[in-house]
């Protein structure tokens, strides 16, 4: 299963869906990497709006993809995430998840927009 | 919650094999339609699909053979819930106490998978020997009277 990875006002938008196999995972982090690099966008959305579950695996994956981005350089926020799978991953324990947050795209890219301005200023 | 969703009868047992990474995500759909059918809370729901999901990959990750999820839903005082049986034949858990504890991992995750079912669920045990098998089993109680 192949993620779409979108470009969106100068920042990459993308969003996992449920069922993701290690494979596929692994391909997801691929792609997120080659499209910064080719793209040299410096901001990262990942949207989580459709999964009902993030077990630790899930948590590894996201957390994983973010820090690697983070490498390169850029800023990564983590959106979406519907109330019952964070009370879930808090119950689940410890900090799961590693990467900054926001509610939605919307307040995500708010977000990503005002980090971007304050790095280049 | 009503209580005809409480009376309901349907007590025979969903058993998921999981030889695939695929069958993870079929047994998480499993439990979801085994929650739902029994009136769960949407979080209760959320707590059994991710513990399942937690069970279910070590099967696939740190087994043999693989090994399977027995689902069904169980009554006790009035109450309904949901039961987890998780059982494989080997290699088995060394050392239990250590792979309770989170951050515990002998393959590179994050670790805190059984930990975190442990403290998902409301009942949960566990039981493994080397060579021969684990097996898990945990329950959750829905709030039904």
């Amino acid at each position: 299963m192949k993620i779409a990875i979108l470009k969106l006002r100068g920042i990459l938008l993308t969003s996992i869906q449920d069922d993701l196999s290690d494979q596929d995972a692994l391909d997801f982090q691929r792609d997120v990497l080659q499209k910064i690099t080719d793209t040299e966008f410096n901001g990262l959305v990942i949207d989580i709006t459709a999964m009902d579950v993030v077990d630790s695996f899930m948590a590894r994956v996201i957390n994983d993809t973010a820090i690697q981005a983070k490498m390169l350089g850029t800023r990564v926020i983590l959106c979406g995430m519907q109330p019952a799978v964070a009370l879930t991953l808090i119950e689940m324990g410890r900090e799961l998840l590693g990467v900054e947050t926001a509610l939605n795209i919307d307040q995500a890219f708010n977000r990503l927009e005002m980090l971007i301005n304050e790095q280049e200023v | 919650m009503s209580d005809t969703k409480c009376k309901s009868r349907d007590e025979s047992g969903v058993v998921v094999t999981i030889t695939e990474e695929w069958h993870v995500g079929k047994s998480q759909r499993a439990v979801k339609m085994l929650a739902l059918s029994i009136g769960l809370s949407q979080v209760s729901i959320y707590s059994l699909a991710t513990s399942v999901s937690e069970l279910a990959n070590n099967l696939f990750f740190h087994t043999n053979y693989g090994g399977t999820i027995t689902l069904k839903v169980v009554r006790k005082n009035g109450r309904a819930g949901i039961e987890i049986a998780a059982a494989d034949k080997g290699p088995g858990i060394a050392d239990l106490d250590s792979a309770m504890l989170d951050s515990f991992t002998t393959n590179g995750g994050l670790g805190g998978g059984l930990p975190g079912v442990e403290r998902l669920m409301d009942e949960f045990e566990i039981a493994s020997q080397v060579g021969v098998g684990t097996w898990v089993v945990a329950r959750k109680w829905g709030k039904c009277s």
